[in-house]
């Protein structure tokens, strides 16, 4: 199973062109969204290496005291700028500039997690596979290129925790004598971390951005329940005076 | 007539010189006792006469709801995607405010889809029911209306690109299509300009015509009466004594307790959907609204919202090659209702306009076709108490023709909205124009089949536990 698991992606083969995701098998991000843990951790990995590139415009620091932290744990360990703990999550990088070396300016990461859903996975299906996706491509001119995202704009930021992977193609006989081509990335210079921290990593970091795509969740799904006891009394009542008001009609 | 001549209120206790006060200078008693203590509904309303009541309960969350998102949304184009999310996190309850508005606008859709279907089942149209249908479909026109101008507000690419397509659907009238566009967005594309009008017009312009529709609704339906299941006239069949429908019973408290038991079932259905999944799959909220509105980039599929699919579907059948089935089309039903008039001055008419149509599929492009077949889609409806030839109203009494005919028209909506939904290949097409016609031959040739149709006697009075 690990070394399945080395192998990160394995995916059908995609025409080079191909920029539709929905081509790639997404693998199920391991989350859990009750785990503050993993989302405190989550929310560390997002300000260290996201948060200088991307903003999260429009969630604000403080609203992470939801994570178990105190206001002044976030002062000290996420915020690295002069932003005030009830600040938004911008971040300082003109989008003009950005672009100009980019291509196209960092997308906002706030939503990005609803936003990536389809009907090939969740939006943390597609963030889990996509950051563990990154391989070395020459013809690109960040020296990167993605599986999920072909072509992407967005060097591999994780690279020193991951390390450097290729994406090899290899023929796999079918049943019936058939052969079809599949690609699959393969670790060639190991990072800092094993391939299982690195996937833990991500999963922290793709818990806290669904987390962060929709904070209230918590509270929706809570208060749902409440709504629907009361709806259940409300339902016997409707029913009884029906019942007692429709005797007499024959 | 003076005041004083009115009889004093009794019966309200403490409150009876407030309401003879009020009574001497407002219909209040009358307006009580036409529209609920005396108004006859017949006694026998099944599951499917709930919808009605139940559009009326959406329309009351949906305008409480879009009051309090009007207080912090913003519209404007760099503002307005930011707004909707500080809805979301920073007004306190105003997830909760968004996602019923949100999903209230698809139950909407539902119910009042449900309504109709109604109204198809039982011939809630047929006469003296005619402007009730018409006034009802003219809600569903503004409904859409609605739909359409609220769903660019949030600002993200499928507001933006949906909003896109479908102003530029008027491009294609000949003459006057690329000005009118431009009138409509105020701009070259859809913009600020754009978002400030459609606000406009969605919190206030649509709201008032609606509301004016729903009541002129609800008024010429307490004026003939209430259809039911059976579709015989409970007016028919009058207490010698009391004057009163012998079928019928007070809408109070008969139905508003009725009603209030479909509102409670139909509020745990919505409650569950709006609290244990808001977005429904990507249906009610698409994935890609939740990325800013992008002018320089568009998505690689442009879906509609569900309830607009089915039209957006026969938009896109209209094909180069479907003109010629349409042509066909034409021509046969030109045939057929030539043998069917009996007067000269009809059949020349007839035969004109068959031609001019005919000349126009193949000098005007196919879209301009495209967008008068969803147009003509919509307003099919209309028609229906006219292509009606049924001798009996109700499903019940109908015979097989008929019953078919309607199973397969809700079969041919049913797919033709999903087919919406969906990117367009080869045989998906070709799908959608088969139920493109099969939708348009439902209304067209109704008034021969529902003339052939072997149907039963309707009763005199209306079913009712077995018996009446």
């Amino acid at each position: 199973m690990t070394n399945a698991r080395k192998l990160l992606v394995a995916l059908l083969a995609a025409p080079a062109i191909a920029i539709g995701a929905e081509e790639v098998k997404l693998d199920r991000a391991p989350i859990n969204e009750h785990d503050l843990i993993s989302l405190q951790r989550g929310a560390q990995v997002f300000v260290n290496y996201c948060l200088t590139c991307h903003s999260a415009g429009f969630m604000r620091y403080n609203r992470l005291q939801e994570l178990g932290l105190t206001e002044q744990q976030i002062r000290d360990n996420l915020i690295f700028t002069s932003a005030k703990v009830g600040d938004l999550m911008k971040i300082a990088m003109d989008p003009r500039d950005a672009k100009e070396w980019f291509g196209v300016p960092p997308p906002d990461l706030t939503v990005i997690a609803r936003s990536r859903a389809s009907d090939a996975g969740s939006g943390a299906d597609w963030l889990y596979t996509y950051l563990r996706g990154f391989y070395r491509d020459p013809v690109r001119p960040t020296g990167w290129n993605n599986t999920v995202y072909q072509d992407v704009a967005m060097p591999h930021v994780l690279w020193q925790l991951q390390g450097e992977q290729l994406l090899k193609t290899e023929e796999r006989p079918l049943p019936g004598g058939k052969k079809v081509k599949v690609q699959k990335l393969v670790l060639e210079k190991p990072g800092t971390m094993s391939p299982l921290e690195y996937d833990r990593l991500v999963a922290d970091l793709v818990n806290f951005l669904v987390y962060m795509g929709e904070p209230a969740k918590r509270s929706r799904i809570e208060l749902g329940i409440y709504v629907l006891l009361f709806l259940g009394v409300l339902f016997v009542l409707a029913y009884a005076l029906k019942k007692e008001f429709w005797k007499d009609v024959h | 007539m003076a005041a004083a001549e009115k009889q004093p209120v009794t019966g309200a206790g403490p409150f009876n010189g407030l309401l003879t006060w009020i009574d001497q200078r407002f219909p209040l008693v009358s307006l009580w006792r036409d529209h609920l203590a005396e108004y006859y509904a017949p006694k026998n309303f099944n599951f499917w006469y709930y919808f009605g009541s139940l559009a009326l309960l959406v329309l009351v969350i949906q305008i409480v709801t879009g009051i309090i998102l009007t207080m912090h949304y913003k519209p404007d184009a760099a503002q307005a995607f930011a707004s909707v999310e500080y809805i979301m996190r920073d007004v306190p309850g105003g997830w909760l405010i968004r996602y019923l508005h949100s999903t209230g606008a698809s139950a909407f859709f539902i119910v009042v889809y449900l309504h109709m279907f109604r109204g198809l089942m039982y011939g809630s149209y047929r006469k003296p029911r005619e402007l009730i249908w018409i006034f009802g479909m003219l809600i569903y026109l503004s409904l859409m209306a609605e739909a359409f101008f609220g769903y660019l507000l949030p600002w993200g690419q499928m507001s933006y690109w949906g909003a896109q397509v479908i102003v530029n659907l008027f491009d294609a009238i000949p003459l006057i299509g690329p000005d009118l566009s431009l009138w409509i967005r105020g701009d070259y594309v859809v913009s600020d300009a754009t978002l400030n009008r459609f606000f406009a017009f969605h919190v206030i312009a649509v709201p008032l015509v609606l509301l004016a529709l729903v009541g002129a609704h609800i008024m010429a339906l307490h004026e003939v009466g209430s259809n039911n299941p059976d579709g015989v006239e409970i007016k028919k069949v009058k207490d010698t004594k009391t004057g009163h429908p012998v079928d019928g019973i007070p809408f109070h408290p008969y139905y508003t307790v009725k009603d209030t038991l479909g509102a409670v079932v139909f509020l745990i259905v919505f409650v569950i959907i709006m609290f244990f999944m808001p977005e429904f799959g990507g249906y009610f909220l698409e994935y890609n609204n939740f990325i800013p509105a992008d002018p320089l980039k568009t998505p690689a599929h442009i879906a509609p919202v569900w309830y607009f699919t089915p039209y957006y579907s026969i938009l896109r059948a209209t094909t180069e090659n479907f003109m010629w089935v349409l042509a066909a089309g034409l021509i046969g039903y030109t045939i057929l209702l030539v043998t069917a008039v009996k007067s000269n001055g009809a059949r020349v008419a007839i035969v004109a306009t068959g031609v001019v149509l005919l000349i126009g599929f193949f000098t005007i492009e196919p879209k301009v076709w495209g967008v008068m077949l969803m147009g003509a889609a919509t307003l099919i409806f209309l028609g229906l108490p006219w292509l009606d030839q049924s001798p009996v109203k109700s499903i019940r009494y109908k015979g097989w023709l008929v019953k078919g005919a309607l199973a397969v028209f809700v079969v041919a909506f049913v797919i033709l909205g999903y087919l919406g939904t969906l990117t367009v290949t080869e045989g998906r097409t070709l799908m959608a124009q088969i139920f493109t016609l099969v939708y348009f031959a439902f209304f067209l040739l109704m008034p021969w089949y529902s003339k052939m149709d072997k149907t039963k006697p309707e009763p005199d009075r209306v079913t009712w536990r077995g018996a009446h």
